[in-house]
């Protein structure tokens, strides 16, 4: 069973050595396999498998007559020239350079004021900004939907008392910053608490030295802290480009307040859906979501290459 | 009273490297003005949590009728009635469902992770670090993409529409593994465990006696945010799931919502909806109130290492 999982590459170079192994020792790996195996065995099953499952399908089309057949990379290239697909995905990347800058920048505001012990009622606060998360996005997309809505939301009960119109929250071009809010409303907190943690976890002695010569606690923050969380700045960033491009339970519930304005390609994830489940073309909408893996794989290892290099500079 | 507060956030955390840091400043300067800026950025973050409060407790008519910001006649026990009889209380059934597959995937996928990343963290084994790079890969592969051969895969299996159906795919946690590695390498002391060896204990043994205790404030942190993963999962149940008493809180409120939304002849569903969602957030705020010290404790190992 053990040797099994054992991967190729050092099987080869194997068996000296393993004759050399204690008792203990092989004991020890076995140990090991049996730890991870159960692991594993989901993972391969509910990640490894699908993936495969969704890059097989891609490559094949359901005809009305001859039934499926292999088209090849077809399916990628009818994405690539695709009105609805290519806009959706302009649309997430213009969300992600909108959205995602404003987030992880007050979340790291936010994690800086706290830590730096000039905040009364810092408890109280750090909690109350991190309890969105806890809410379910459904809810919270809910909530704001009606918060924005002209019926008996208080913004345009506020507006109708001054005679103003009400506020544009659900109108095409007020959506998307509508969604923004939602989105920087729900994951703020949990940003600012991961920024937080690495924050705490710096040695004082490395700031200490600083305060008593008189640096200011900005400056402190700038030239200190920062650098030091950068590794959880990273891994924020890398999760919000995931979440991001997988953009699907914000607009498909504030599409009930505005049926007009979030159409069926909305965002690319509410795209494959209706493709997958309206249209009934599965071999289509795994070829999206696997374009869609592609380009989230490859932003998140463009962020980690350049978090590399600027750590091999410093 | 960030003296005494912050302390208490993290008594669990490595003690050796951090003696009590804030402890021993308790004279900083405090900013009225940067309090006055975080409690303002507070009440954005309350406002909508407060509003739904004040809706919960409105009459339908009184939802459209008055102002939304402060009480009208309090009807939140009538609402609450609506909310657990409407549809034949389905609701109930649907909390039930929720509380099902979450604390099912969060306990499941905890106990994975904590293994898995245990052996990796503490073992030198062939192939382990292959392994574990191919894991952590797998944090970057959007669910959602893997939500749509899984469901056909599923659909073969006659799995679609079980409970299943959401359990399976939650129980893995590439990102709990890692948390788990990070956790278990400061945590968990390599001359602790030569010295059970010594004493002859199994591997299996040491690790159900001797890491896991102290691999616990890791293990509730994955155990709490798959809780919220699962709890707050809308997209893969929304695809899954076919039948309403299978549905947990989040897609059977979403269903409610687009009742009401569309109208017709419903007019009193929308206090319902607004109670429903006041209910189903209650569980999880209390849950991460009171397990605070664990999960940060947690987090902070996860975010120095990252």
């Amino acid at each position: 069973m053990a040797t099994a999982t054992v991967p190729t590459p050092t099987r080869s170079a194997d068996p000296p050595r393993r004759r050399g192994l204690t008792v203990a020792k092989k004991r020890q790996y076995r140990a090991a396999y049996l730890f991870v195996l159960p692991f594993f065995v989901i993972f391969l099953a509910m990640i490894i498998v699908p993936l495969a499952y969704a890059g097989y399908l891609s490559f094949f089309r359901r005809q009305l007559i001859g039934g499926v057949s292999f088209v090849g990379f077809e399916n990628y290239a009818k994405a690539l020239t695709d009105a609805s697909f290519l806009s959706s995905v302009a649309r997430m990347a213009g969300f992600l350079v909108v959205q995602v800058p404003v987030m992880l920048g007050l979340s790291l505001f936010f994690a800086l004021a706290l830590d730096s012990g000039m905040t009364r009622l810092s408890k109280i606060i750090r909690l109350g900004i991190f309890v969105p998360y806890a809410v379910p996005s459904v809810v919270a997309a809910l909530m704001w939907g009606y918060l924005y809505g002209p019926d008996f939301g208080p913004f345009a009960q506020v507006a109708g008392l001054l005679g103003l119109p009400a506020p544009p929250f659900l109108t095409s071009t007020g959506m998307f910053f509508s969604i923004i809010n939602v989105v920087n409303w729900e994951f703020i907190g949990y940003n600012m608490i991961i920024i937080y943690a690495a924050l705490r976890s710096i040695p004082p002695e490395l700031y200490e030295a600083g305060r008593v010569d008189g640096a200011s606690e900005k400056r402190i923050a700038w030239s200190i802290k920062i650098p030091h969380v950068r590794p959880a700045l990273v891994l924020t960033v890398i999760f919000s480009v995931i979440g991001t491009f997988q953009l699907f339970n914000e607009p498909n519930l504030l599409r009930t307040v505005a049926p007009t304005v979030i159409g069926n390609a909305y965002t690319p994830n509410l795209y494959a859906y209706s493709l997958a489940f309206v249209n009934q073309d599965v071999n289509y909408a795994a070829a999206i979501a696997f374009l869609l893996g592609i380009v989230i794989m490859a932003l998140s290892y463009a962020v980690q290459l350049w978090n590399q290099r600027k750590e091999n500079r410093s | 009273m960030t003296a005494t507060a912050t302390p208490t956030t993290t008594p669990l955390a490595d003690p050796p490297r951090r003696p009590a840091r804030r402890g021993e400043e308790p004279r900083r300067r405090t900013s009225l003005l940067l309090t006055v800026v975080m409690v303002a950025c507070l009440l954005y973050f309350l406002f909508p949590l407060y509003w739904l409060v004040v809706a919960s407790t409105k009459s339908n008519a009184d939802l459209f009728s008055t102002f939304g910001l402060w009480f009208a006649d309090l009807n939140l026990l009538d609402n609450l009635r609506s909310v657990f009889t409407f549809q034949d209380g389905v609701f109930a059934r649907w909390a039930l469902n929720s509380v099902i597959y979450s604390v099912t995937s969060a306990v499941g996928a905890t106990v994975l992770a904590t293994a898995a990343g245990y052996a990796f963290a503490k073992y030198d084994f062939p192939g382990g670090k292959a392994l574990f790079s191919v894991i952590l890969g797998a944090v970057m592969v959007p669910t959602t993409a893997l939500a749509l051969p899984t469901y056909l895969l599923f659909a073969r299996a006659e799995l679609t529409d079980t409970y299943w159906a959401i359990i399976l795919p939650s129980l893995v946690s590439p990102f709990g593994v890692y948390l788990m590695r990070v956790y278990a390498a400061d945590a968990v002391d390599a001359s602790m465990l030569e010295a059970a060896r010594v004493d002859g204990a199994g591997e299996l043994r040491i690790f159900v006696t001797v890491a896991f205790r102290l691999l616990v404030p890791g293990a509730v942190t994955v155990l709490l945010f798959s809780l919220v993963a699962t709890w707050n999962n809308y997209f893969l149940p929304l695809i899954m799931l076919n039948s309403p008493d299978k549905f947990p809180l989040p897609v059977g409120l979403a269903q409610w919502q687009s009742t009401a939304a569309a109208g017709s002849g419903s007019q009193a569903l929308f206090s319902t909806v607004i109670t429903g969602s006041l209910v189903s957030v209650i569980p999880l705020v209390v849950a991460f109130l009171v397990l605070q010290r664990f999960w940060q404790t947690g987090l902070a190992a996860g975010g120095v290492k990252a």
